[in-house]
Parts: structure tokens; C-alpha cells; sequence
């Protein structure tokens, strides 16, 4: 090898090294943190304690919140299944133009600045006589949510044969049965991690919530950064902890239903 | 089994299965974006680009698009030169360097934005551990804070973008033939000659879609600088955000809300048109 390859390979290890160090940085500190007694964030922690989580009992308007956020992202997820899966199927099997253009415009929500897209929601809401921050909350998600199902559902079904449909019916089954019985095991896994992931999204959304809520309804994040911005202790890490288990534990089931690699299909 | 023919869409039934997201989406998100821009136009006398001539009259407000397109610059460079040959390591490392990396890319994907800019508060204070590493490698004197500076910002937005950079460029990569390089290697091409004229344009898909993610999330970021920078420092976005919120200006939210999204549009049409034209060309 030349020294230029050597340099090249030396680079990519470096960086792919720095990567790992990089990108983990954040949640080690914050768990590191979280199990520390320092109440000024003094790392390596001085001591191990177990404050912080019996801390998380008594602080006001935590539990409200994750109530509220698992509510609302558990009602956006499963209406974006459906709502999102009978769209992937119309946008496979149809045989109209623009299918490409209905596609990107249904995944369009993931890329334009939520700020905006929350802004607009609220204008609009507004306009249509909803000021209710909950119910707000509750038809906003569903936009959150639905990129993450119609993208990886729709990559699903492009692999699904639909002859099999046909041969279940062949061989007898009626028409819902057949979809019951082949498809939808067949679509289980795409349902699952897309499903999850959706989820893991509502649960973190800052820019759009921020506009849906209102002193007695606040999301999880919404509630974090008034925590930050009040009373920055550890209490927020031992939060943030429950969430990066939350995170590990989708990893786990996404690796175990489609694979890592995957998960990184881009 | 499929239809010979192509039905004329109000004979094919399966369409209709789209009607409940599509209706959904145009309702609830498409319209109140149309209106929202149709609104920025409409002053009390009609038609009016009175608002964006008023905000670019302020020298404040450049200062504040300088601030939003120059760290979003940093930001994407800086992602770059570390997910480039990041994307190649993970596409060339072995099975357990390779599982590492995708762990360390995918598992902060699903950990919010409010989590990890806490996080990067506590790591960027002057007894943090960038702080504490720079001291003991000898680069620092003594240690410095870095929370509520630029330096700062960069280093934490970088931080949470980075895999957007990666896994698109990965993506490319991954399916590129290592034995190309051999090839060229072979037909007497030296090193530098065949990354720039082989490696280069093969993986410049990957590039142009990693630069177009990390840029306009660059743009668009609000709770990043709250929390990384403050009011000392205005973005489109936190301005957006806080006339809005605070101010209750919603005049100037509005139009800096369609700048902003004029920006991201802009980025997403441009980038697609690269990649296509980028895609036809190898």
C-alpha cells in the first residue's frame, strides 16, 4: 500500500472511532449523571446515589405530562397505522399518475421545519373554532406520526407479492380473511418498527407540541425544557435516563424484528 | 391478479383507500400552510410585500439570517468531514466495529432533542468533559466554558445531525464494488486520481442527500440554541418561535415562519433536482 492509503484507511478509522465516542457522549453523560450525587453535574460523579430517581415521585407536573404524552402518542400512532397503511396499499396497487408526487407529499411533514408546520396547524385550528389544546394535540401527532408509517410500510408492501393473496382466496379463504392471514403477518414487522418509531417521535416532539399546550395540558418534552429552563438538577437526567432505556429497548425489538442494518436503510 | 390495463382512476377502487390520509393531510396540514403564506402577502389594502420589505429594511434581521445560514454552514460541515469517511468505515468495518457504530448512530435517533441538548449543557460546561478532555490532552491551558458560545452550538447541533449525514452517504457506499478501485488501480490509476474520478462521483448522491438533511434541520432548529446559546443569539427559527410564544408578534412570526419555509423547500427542491441530474449523469 501506498502511504496515501494508509493516510485514507487511517482517516476512516479515526473517524469512524471518533463517531462512536461522538454520538455516545451525550446519553453516557446524562445516565452518568443521573446515578451521580453532585447536584452541579460534577463528572466523573463524586459519589452514587440513587437521589435523583426518588426525587422523581414528587416532582409536580412530571407524571400529568407522560400521561399526556403516551396518550397522545399511542391514539397518533394507531391512527396513522390505518390511516397510512390503506394509503401504502392504494399507492402500490393503484394504477394512477402521481403516486410518486402523493408519496413525497405524505412523507412531506418530516422535512419541513416543525416550527412552521405548528404555527400553521394553530393558525388554522384556530380559524376553525378548535381551541382545545388536547384535542389539538391529539390531530396534530397524527401528521407527526404519519411520514414514519407510510415510509417504511410502503417499502414493505413494494416487496410484497400480492399473488399470494390470490392463492389464499385459490385455496378458499374469502377476501378479508386472505388479507387477515397473509398480508397482515406479512406486514407485521414493517407495522411494529414503524409503529414504535412513530411513537419514540410524538413522545420527543418540541416545535409542533409547544403550540397545543396550554397550563393543564403539557407534553413530556414540553415539560423537560421548563424543568431546564426553572430548575436545571440531575432530577432531568434521571427523565432523560427512562427515555434513552425507552430508546435501547426499541433498538432491541427493531434488531430483533428487522435487523440493525436495516433499520439504517436510508 | 393484475389488470391488464391501467383503470381510469374512478374505475379502480383501490384509490379510495388513499382518500382518508389524503384528506386528512390537505385539511389539517397542507391548507393551513397555504394560508399561512397566502396570509404574509395580504396587508389591510390588498396584496402587500409590505412586511418582508419592512423585515429586510432592519439590519437587525439580516443579522439574524446571517446567524441562521452561517451555523447552519458550520453545523453541515463539520458533519461532513466527520460522516464521510465515517459512512466508509461503517460500510468497510468489521461485523463488531460495525454494530457499534450502527448502535451509536440509530439508538440516539430515537432519544428526543430535549434529552440530548440537556446533555449537551452538562458536557459543554467549563468542568464538562470536552472541557476537562482538551485540558488533559494539553490543547487548553486552563478550562473554558463553552455553553452559550457559537463554538458550542455548532458542536451540539453537529452532534444530534450527524446521522443524518452518515446514513445517507452509507447508503451509497455500501453498494459501490470495492473491486472498481481495484480496477482502476490496476489500469494504472494513482490513489488521488481514482478517489476523485471513481469514489467521488459514485458517492456524490449520498453526499448531496446528506448535505440537504443536516442543512435544513440546521435551519430549522429550535430547541437546539435555546438551550445551547440563548437570546443572545437569534436564528429565524428562535425568532420565529418567540414572537410567537412571548412576543405575541405575529406579524413578524409570520413572515419569518414563510422565510424559513421558503429556505427548507428551497433546499429540499434543489437538492432533488442535484440528485436526479447527479443520477443521470453516471
Amino acid at each position: 500500500m501506498t502511504p496515501l492509503e494508509h493516510a485514507s484507511r487511517a482517516i476512516m478509522w479515526i473517524a469512524a472511532l471518533f463517531t462512536v465516542v461522538f454520538l455516545m457522549t451525550p446519553l453516557v453523560v446524562t445516565v452518568a449523571v443521573s446515578f451521580g450525587s453532585s447536584s452541579i453535574f460534577t463528572l466523573p460523579p463524586p459519589d452514587w446515589s440513587t437521589l435523583w430517581y426518588e426525587r422523581l415521585a414528587n416532582t409536580r407536573g412530571l407524571w400529568p405530562s407522560l400521561l399526556t404524552s403516551l396518550q397522545v402518542a399511542a391514539f397518533s400512532t394507531a391512527v396513522a397505522l390505518v390511516l397510512g397503511t390503506l394509503c401504502a396499499i392504494a399507492l402500490v396497487r393503484g394504477r394512477f399518475s402521481g403516486r410518486e408526487a402523493i408519496a413525497t407529499f405524505l412523507i412531506s411533514p418530516l422535512m419541513l421545519p416543525g416550527l412552521v408546520v405548528g404555527i400553521a396547524m394553530l393558525q388554522g385550528f384556530k380559524a376553525a373554532g378548535l381551541r382545545e389544546a388536547y384535542s389539538s394535540l391529539l390531530i396534530a401527532h397524527v401528521i407527526i406520526t404519519l411520514p414514519y408509517i407510510v415510509r417504511t410500510v410502503l417499502a414493505a408492501l413494494s416487496l410484497f407479492d400480492f399473488s399470494l393473496i390470490d392463492a389464499a382466496r385459490t385455496l378458499g379463504c374469502s377476501y378479508p380473511t386472505a388479507i387477515l392471514r397473509v398480508l397482515v403477518p406479512a406486514l407485521g414487522p414493517a407495522f411494529l418498527t414503524s409503529g414504535m418509531f412513530a411513537f419514540l417521535a410524538s413522545m420527543d416532539n418540541y416545535p409542533i407540541s409547544i403550540f397545543f399546550t396550554d397550563a393543564w395540558t403539557k407534553t413530556l418534552p414540553i415539560q423537560m425544557l421548563q424543568f431546564v429552563e426553572e430548575n436545571p438538577d440531575p432530577t432531568i437526567a434521571a427523565i432523560s435516563t427512562g427515555l434513552v432505556l425507552l430508546a435501547i429497548l426499541a433498538l432491541i425489538v427493531g434488531d430483533r424484528l428487522v435487523g440493525l442494518r436495516k433499520l439504517a436503510d436510508f | 391478479m393484475k389488470p391488464a390495463t391501467a383503470l381510469s382512476p374512478w374505475r379502480d377502487p383501490v384509490v379510495l383507500l388513499a382518500v382518508p390520509a389524503l384528506l386528512y393531510l390537505v385539511l389539517l396540514y397542507a391548507l393551513p400552510l397555504l394560508w399561512l403564506l397566502a396570509k404574509s402577502f395580504v396587508g389591510p389594502d390588498g396584496l402587500t410585500l409590505r412586511p418582508y420589505v419592512d423585515f429586510f429594511a432592519d439590519p437587525f434581521n439580516w443579522r439574524v439570517v446571517w446567524n441562521t445560514l452561517g451555523i447552519a454552514l458550520w453545523v453541515t460541515l463539520v458533519c461532513l468531514v466527520i460522516g464521510y469517511p465515517a459512512a466508509f468505515a461503517l460500510a468497510r468495518a468489521g461485523a463488531a466495529l460495525q454494530i457499534a457504530m450502527l448502535v451509536a448512530i440509530i439508538l440516539p435517533l430515537s432519544v428526543g432533542v430535549v434529552v440530548k441538548s440537556f446533555a449537551w449543557q452538562i458536557v459543554l460546561r467549563r468542568d464538562g468533559v470536552i472541557s476537562q478532555f482538551l485540558v488533559g490532552i494539553g490543547l487548553w491551558d486552563e478550562p473554558q466554558r463553552l455553553l452559550f458560545t457559537e463554538t458550542g452550538l455548532v458542536l451540539g447541533a453537529a452532534n444530534i445531525f450527524l446521522p443524518f449525514m452518515i446514513l445517507p452517504i452509507y447508503s451509497v457506499v455500501k453498494l459501490i464494488d470495492p473491486r472498481l478501485l481495484e480496477a482502476g488501480a490496476t489500469l494504472g490509476a494513482a490513489p488521488l486520481y481514482r478517489f476523485v474520478k471513481i469514489m467521488l462521483p459514485l458517492t456524490l448522491p449520498g453526499v448531496v442527500s446528506g448535505v440537504a438533511f443536516v442543512f435544513s434541520m440546521s435551519v430549522s432548529m429550535y430547541v437546539i440554541p435555546s438551550l445551547l446559546i440563548g437570546d443572545r443569539f437569534q436564528t429565524l427559527s428562535t425568532l420565529t418561535g418567540r414572537s410567537f410564544l412571548f412576543m405575541r408578534n405575529e406579524q413578524l412570526g409570520s413572515t419569518t415562519a414563510v422565510i424559513l419555509l421558503a429556505l427548507a423547500v428551497g433546499v429540499v427542491v434543489g437538492s432533488s433536482w442535484l440528485a436526479r441530474r447527479l443520477g443521470s449523469s453516471t
